[in-house]
């Protein structure tokens, strides 16, 4: 059962077309990395994914749909998403009382031991922890819960980079055992890069590119040009082209490492180099 | 990174999301005992202050026959259940308008909606409270305070060989009467503190002025197109009739103590079967609209 399976979800507010019939298949057991602009469609697929909004077209969430079966999947499914949803007034002792009490799969001795690693105390007001420390919190109740399916929708946003690797290592090494699936969103597309397993661009309420990470790495590559053999390299259609420090830098799909070799220096594409060769038309100003 | 604890038994562990919830809303709006508490405690200052000069109505208290008398001390008892149960009413209002809309404001609606609670769950906790934390809490808080008055009455009145108060006698009548009082308030009101409600989870701002302006306006329409006023009829009538859960009191019938509890008149009242029932409808609205609902 894939954990995640959509056919032409749709989602329009009023005139405004969000979603415009996405078809998506998630396996259990990946991390998929969905990219986009803001205003694509990203939030709105999420929220139709965890049963905040109703949609058209099918959706199922470890089979059930989220819309009509909400109450029972939030047991198995957890999100973060924003950064500073966690009520200001609570004490974070009160936080894991709170979650111990109604989360039947929450496990208060993880939440402590991870806790325990901060700085963060016990009495302390969430509207007296610094912003990065909010994050810390909510992924420590986050991670204590035995969910199969945890969604973050720009979980580290405002964060200084410290925090921002520090999250990601969290969930990579403490949380990902290959059984549970995450779907991120995010603008850092750099620091995902190397914990995502596929990847998904959406614009304008449409998938724009999906592919694993696997082929992305063997598919996209990235050629500096030496300036001779420009032309040359241009005949090989780059599907994008920029310059730094007077040089050409070319990014090509599906063209053989073999050929692109002699023309340069060749190296796999960033996700980021991606997004703005295949975004770049289409949309203005996007990653972060 | 420390070693992942090995993966608990998944053995489904209790929950209980309707009592967290609750606490919830108690950790969160503190006034909902404070205020309450905050009053009893100016009513006994100024009981106190003047519990000093009592002796100066000695003779007047002392000229009149009993029954009297013990309707004329138990006067202060009564203002003091009076001032605790409006302070609760308002802190209510408040707390009813803020309570599914506050969530929106300020986002935390996306964490509450991460867990495993049902919009049902959530609404009927938040309803809870109108309904019957703040009952309770103004019975204890006015059942100390009256024991605290009885027992400064009794210290100054043996003090000044008055005797023991009359009062006393009359304190486990009253806190029948209250409780019954409070129970039957809950119901009656219902039907408000539904709406209260439903306006906070509808509203994308001011709560309040949605609260009461639309029925202020309906009211005015009626009157001015057809010349009728059964809709605001139907609002005074509610505000006011709770009376109907008391014998009725015949005029210039002197000087009553107690008023008397009569359940069989108030239940038999259609008005509150029908108030309860918009009561359940403005609450169901109100799961409804929370589903919808994102933040703002």
């Amino acid at each position: 059962m894939p954990c995640i399976e959509a056919r032409g979800l749709r989602k329009a507010y009023g005139a405004t077309v969000a979603v415009d019939g996405i078809d998506l298949r998630v396996e259990e057991g990946r991390i998929l990395g969905l990219i986009g602009p803001n205003g694509a469609g990203k939030s709105t697929a999420l929220n139709a994914i965890l049963g905040l909004t109703p949609f058209q077209g099918e959706l199922k969430v470890l089979g059930r749909n989220p819309w009509t079966q909400r109450d029972q999947l939030m047991r198995d499914v957890c999100f973060i998403a924003d950064v500073a949803v966690l009520p200001r007034w609570m004490r974070v002792s009160q936080a894991l009382d709170y979650v111990a009490g109604v989360h039947p799969r929450f496990d208060r001795a993880k939440a402590d031991a991870f806790l325990a690693k901060t700085d963060i105390k016990r009495t302390s007001l969430v509207r007296q922890l610094s912003k990065g420390m909010v994050a810390q919190l909510h992924l420590a109740l986050v991670m204590a819960i035995d969910a199969k399916l945890l969604v973050l929708d720009e979980p580290t946003l405002g964060l200084d980079l410290l925090y921002r690797k520090q999250f990601y290592d969290t969930l990579l090494n403490d949380y990902f055992d290959g059984s549970r699936t995450i779907v991120v969103t995010t603008h850092q597309v750099e620091e995902v890069q190397h914990i995502l397993t596929d990847l998904m661009f959406i614009n304008h309420g449409r998938i724009v590119l999906s592919c694993s990470m696997d082929d992305f790495e063997t598919r996209y590559l990235e050629l500096m040009a030496r300036p001779e053999q420009v032309a040359e390299a241009r005949a090989l259609k780059p599907i994008h082209e920029r310059q730094v420090f007077g040089r050409s830098l070319m990014l090509f799909d599906s063209v053989d490492r073999e050929r692109l070799a002699p023309l340069g220096e060749v190296r796999t594409a960033s996700i980021a180099d991606l997004f703005v060769a295949v975004m770049g038309g289409q949309t203005q100003g996007a990653t972060a | 990174m420390t070693t992942t604890t090995p993966e608990t038994a998944l053995a489904a562990r209790k929950v209980r999301p309707f009592y967290w919830s609750v606490r919830r809303e108690l950790w969160e709006h503190r006034s909902l005992y404070i205020a309450p508490l905050a009053a009893a405690g100016v009513v006994l200052f100024g009981f106190l202050i003047s519990a000093m000069n009592l002796s100066h109505f000695r003779g007047a208290i002392l000229s009149l026959d009993p029954e009297k008398r013990a309707a004329v001390a138990s006067i202060p008892y009564f203002i003091a259940a009076a001032v605790v149960i409006m302070t609760a009413a308002i802190v209510g209002v408040l707390y009813s308008l803020g309570a599914l809309h506050n969530e929106r404001r300020d986002r935390t609606i996306l964490f509450w909606k991460s867990l495993p609670v049902s919009d049902l769950t959530t609404v009927l906790s938040k309803a809870s409270i109108p309904l019957v934390i703040l009952p309770a809490i103004v019975f204890v808080v006015i059942l100390a305070l009256q024991l605290v008055m009885l027992a400064v009455n009794t210290v100054v009145l043996a003090a000044d060989g008055l005797g023991s108060p009359t009062v006393q006698l009359l304190l486990p009548q009253m806190t029948v009467v209250l409780a019954y009082g409070l129970v039957a308030m809950a119901l009656w009101y219902a039907p408000i503190w539904g709406w209260l409600l439903l306006v906070s989870a509808w509203a994308r701002r001011t709560p309040s002025l949605w609260a009461f302006l639309p029925p202020l306006a309906l009211i005015v329409l009626e009157k001015v197109a057809f010349d009728t006023s059964h809709f605001g009829e139907l609002v005074a009538n509610r505000l006011q009739a709770f009376d109907q859960a008391f014998v009725e009191i015949p005029r210039h019938s002197g000087m009553h103590v107690l008023p008397e509890p009569d359940p069989l008149r108030f239940l038999s009242n259609p008005d509150l079967w029908t108030g309860l029932a918009v009561a359940a409808a403005f609450l169901a609205a109100a799961v409804w609209v929370r589903r919808y609902r994102e933040p703002i």
